[in-house]
């Protein structure tokens, strides 16, 4: 008797205990909580260019500049700025307001600082750099860029939108070698921005959750919010990011309404979602995300140009997307190596990558001497997002009588094999696949992919071109728009040519959340500045 | 049995040494992924070399085992790669929702399962017998996910109860942590229950058919006390050995739970530290796990003594 009435009191204990949960969620804080596409772990925007990192920096940091929706360079920081009438000669004023998250001023000190470690790891940076004579503090709200030369690209580069992003941080972060963190460098100071939220330290545990709140001190700008410029007003006390990690619970937990938004739900799943009369659908980086196949130009046969043609001409992106993404109303077919449907989009020189010319690329194999030699594909099986592109560039090579062999590994071991530049039977590699968010594509400078230097600063697979080098050259130094325009359909024309590497189409990845937020920004990075919840 | 516990003890310190070699061989096997990760997409050779350089990964084996091993006898277990923070606290932070999981587990498990097995003996070959071995098999051949979907479908999804996923700390709330355990623990206690009952089951029938229950019998005791004061004691031993070494597979069980429903636990620690290739975390992990391991194993010598007085060390 007396241990039902104690399982009794047990029990309508728990039962109050679960509907006080309840209400006091009701009473709690404004929080948004969201579950991005990847964890956080590294909190470095400058030492990697991974884009949760990247989307984390947005969420702590401001930039001097920042695109608007018309992909125009529009001020953040700065107030005024002039260039000299020779164009030598850059002034910048930071404007009225600007504070670190422990109070102290942002000074041009710490700007100068920034951009320096910044264009020592950006592609676009260096080439900032390469140009640059100095960075001149006038004062501690205005500095000066003096370029050696004309370099048609100043506000792009500062105000480049992705990754790496060229975040301001005080120069006692700042000062970190760019090949260390600055977790590693400043361990008291690493959290510390001036943009519109800030890091809640004691609450971050990498890999699962991650705390920003309101920055009650940011002066938002008075420009309406545009993609990344405009005014970054927040309107929420608490942005939490939640790594569920299962893809299937993710979407559970956004229909029940215990999170609030998923930056990229897998296609998939999309049924489940659009049933639910609470969730929304909505695609907030039109740009989308472009897949790549990469070669490698060091590793034979491929450094035979008519084996590399062979193989661009042995796919077809349907394949890729089909498999990948399913439904066609998030992907599109997109033979250009700049993002479609932006400036320099340019399919000169293309094939028609919707229909493989298989008899044309038996013959080019013929051609460059293809022995049969065995072709290895690092292939990830963790990363849903590259993992099915494997099996496809296995089957559309062996269609062609290529000898192909997947390597079934981690992505950090693709990441790890993909920079040996050793022969592939001694550790090296033949081909990986990857993908980039438009918005890193957009121009010769900004695609890693288009990037010519070979083994001395090219990305992986290592491409050598000295052709496609000068005109990416020219294309810095031109200020015309148009010129600048011939000349990326020319390195377009070049690259295919070569085969820099094997685009494989545009697709989209929306975001979902509860009809509970309004306000969602598009553009090509996921933030919470303006959006509401109800 | 002081001197039983010292000497097992000692013997600990051996078998931790093993797993120390072991732990950090393996995970320097391929100990470029650390550096390719920190490294970025634009990665030259001599940058990749720098930071190799910077982690001490360039080092002979045997010093970098060495550093490591001083590191560890000053109780510093290192900090993780990614995110500088020391491995220690990383692990103090998920130890919680995992113990909460496999005590909530554990908890529930004893509770239903010691019961159906002593009524599956008490009945054999009746249908509660049949019933609860149906059940049993199962309980052992349906996965752990697949509970944990069904689970989360029918609850959360369509009737509104409990959460879909997370963990709240008990010290925030009972209800939030009743809220957000129940759904893992359902899912992870069915296997559990299974082993128990199917153990119970076999340990009662033998217990069941020594002569003292039919004396017990004789002199005219209550089904009740025959099976719960005379027959289940002496029955006890294989249970407590099961749940024991249950509880071990529990801890490590664990991960595919807390992947499902969310729980920042121990396993999604060592999940996520294998993707990001932390090896400071892999190698911390590992070893707070074998001295649990070690230290369950410990428990369960000790709790033989007290259940069987002539057991002796």
């Amino acid at each position: 008797m007396l241990t039902r009435r104690l399982l009794g009191v047990v029990s309508a204990a728990a039962l109050a205990a679960l509907a006080l949960s309840t209400q006091a969620s009701a009473q709690e804080k404004k929080t948004i909580r969201a579950v991005m596409h990847a964890p956080l772990r590294i909190t470095d925007p400058i030492i990697t260019t991974a884009y949760i990192i990247r989307n984390h920096g947005y969420m702590i940091y401001d930039t001097l500049f920042a695109m608007d929706e018309q992909q125009k360079i529009q001020p953040q920081m700065v107030d005024k700025w002039e260039a000299s009438a020779d164009k030598l000669t850059w002034t910048f004023t930071l404007r009225d307001g600007l504070k670190w998250h422990d109070g102290a001023p942002v000074t041009s000190d710490d700007v100068i600082a920034s951009l320096t470690r910044w264009s020592k790891n950006d592609s676009m940076g260096q080439a900032l750099a390469a140009a640059t004579k100095e960075w001149k503090r006038v004062n501690d709200k205005t500095f000066q860029l003096v370029l050696k030369e004309p370099f048609g690209l100043v506000l792009d580069s500062i105000g480049k939108p992705s990754s790496n992003t060229p975040f301001i941080m005080p120069k006692r972060v700042a000062a970190a070698p760019a090949n260390q963190s600055i977790a590693e460098f400043a361990p008291k100071d690493w959290y510390i921005g001036s943009g519109p939220f800030r890091f809640v330290i004691g609450e971050f545990q990498p890999g699962t959750k991650v705390v920003y709140e309101k920055n009650p001190d940011y002066v938002p700008r008075k420009e309406k919010a545009s993609w990344m410029a405009g005014g970054k007003v927040v309107k929420v006390d608490r942005v939490e990011w939640i790594n569920v990690g299962d893809p299937q619970t993710t979407v559970n937990a956004l229909i029940k309404g215990e999170i609030d938004y998923i930056e990229q739900p897998v296609h998939d799943l999309f049924p489940a979602l659009k049933k639910s009369p609470d969730i929304v659908i909505h695609d907030q980086n039109k740009m989308g995300l472009l897949g790549w196949m990469r070669l490698n130009w060091l590793a034979a046969p491929f450094d035979n140009v008519k084996i590399r043609q062979a193989v661009l001409l042995a796919v077809q992106q349907e394949d890729y997307l089909a498999v990948l993404v399913g439904d066609p109303a998030y992907y599109k077919y997109c033979a250009s190596f700049f993002t479609c449907g932006t400036t320099y989009e340019s399919t000169n020189g293309a094939p028609d990558m919707k229909k493989p010319n298989y008899e044309k690329a038996k013959q080019l194999l013929k051609e460059g001497g293809y022995k049969g030699e065995e072709i290895l594909i690092l292939h990830p099986t963790d990363l849903k997002a590259i993992t099915p592109y494997g099996a496809v560039t296995e089957q559309a090579l062996k269609k062609i009588g290529m000898n192909v062999k997947l390597l079934a590994m981690d992505w950090a071991s693709v990441v790890a094999r993909r920079s040996k530049m050793d022969p592939p039977a001694q550790g090296g590699w033949h081909i990986f696949h990857t993908f980039w968010v438009g918005a890193d594509l957009l121009n010769p400078i900004t695609n890693a992919g288009i990037n010519a230097k070979g083994k001395k600063g090219g990305f992986f697979g290592w491409p050598e071109d000295a052709q496609i080098e000068k005109m990416r050259a020219d294309f810095i130094k031109e200020t015309d728009p148009v010129k600048q325009k011939a000349i990326a359909a020319a390195i377009t024309k070049r690259a295919f040519e070569v085969v820099m590497y094997v685009p494989i189409g545009q697709m989209q990845f929306p975001a979902a959340y509860r009809k509970s937020l309004t306000g969602v920004l598009d553009g090509p990075v996921p933030v919470f500045w303006n959006v509401e919840k109800k | 049995m002081g001197r039983f516990l010292a000497l097992r003890l000692i013997a600990t310190i051996p078998v931790m040494g093993v797993v120390a070699i072991v732990v950090f061989i393996l995970v320097r096997l391929d100990r470029g992924k650390a550096a390719a990760q920190l490294c970025g997409d634009i990665c030259p050779p001599e940058r990749l070399a720098e930071i190799m350089t910077r982690l001490g990964m360039d080092k002979p084996l045997w010093e970098q085992f060495a550093l490591w091993l001083a590191q560890l006898l000053e109780g510093d277990f290192g900090r993780s790669i990614q995110s500088q923070i020391p491995v220690l606290k990383l692990i103090g932070e998920r130890v919680e929702p995992t113990l909460s999981l496999a005590a909530t587990t554990l908890l529930f498990s004893v509770l239903v399962a010691v019961p159906m097995g002593v009524v599956a003996a008490w009945q054999h070959g009746r249908w509660p017998d049949r019933l609860i071995m149906i059940f049993s098999v199962i309980g052992f051949s349906v996965p752990v996910f697949v509970l944990g979907y069904v689970l989360i479908l029918v609850f959360p999804l369509n009737l509104g109860w409990l959460h879909v996923q997370g963990f709240q700390s008990i010290g925030d709330g009972l209800g939030g942590f009743l809220s957000r355990i129940t759904l893992p623990t359902l899912a992870l206690s069915v296997i559990y229950i299974a082993l128990v009952a199917r153990i119970t089951r076999t340990s009662m029938l033998e217990a069941l058919a020594q002569d003292y229950i039919r004396t017990a019998y004789a002199k005219g005791a209550a089904t009740r006390t025959v099976l719960m004061a005379h027959a289940l004691r002496n029955a006890a031993v294989p249970i407590v050995s099961v749940i024991g070494i249950g509880l071990v597979l529990l801890i490590g069980g664990v991960v595919v739970t807390e992947t499902v429903f969310n729980i920042p636990g121990i396993g999604r620690l060592t999940v996520d530290a294998i993707l990001g290739a932390d090896y400071p975390i892999i190698q911390g992990v590992l070893l707070v796990f074998s001295v649990i391991y070690v230290l369950i194993n410990l428990a369960i010598d000790v709790l033989y003594t007290l259940l069987d007085p002539r057991i002796r060390y």
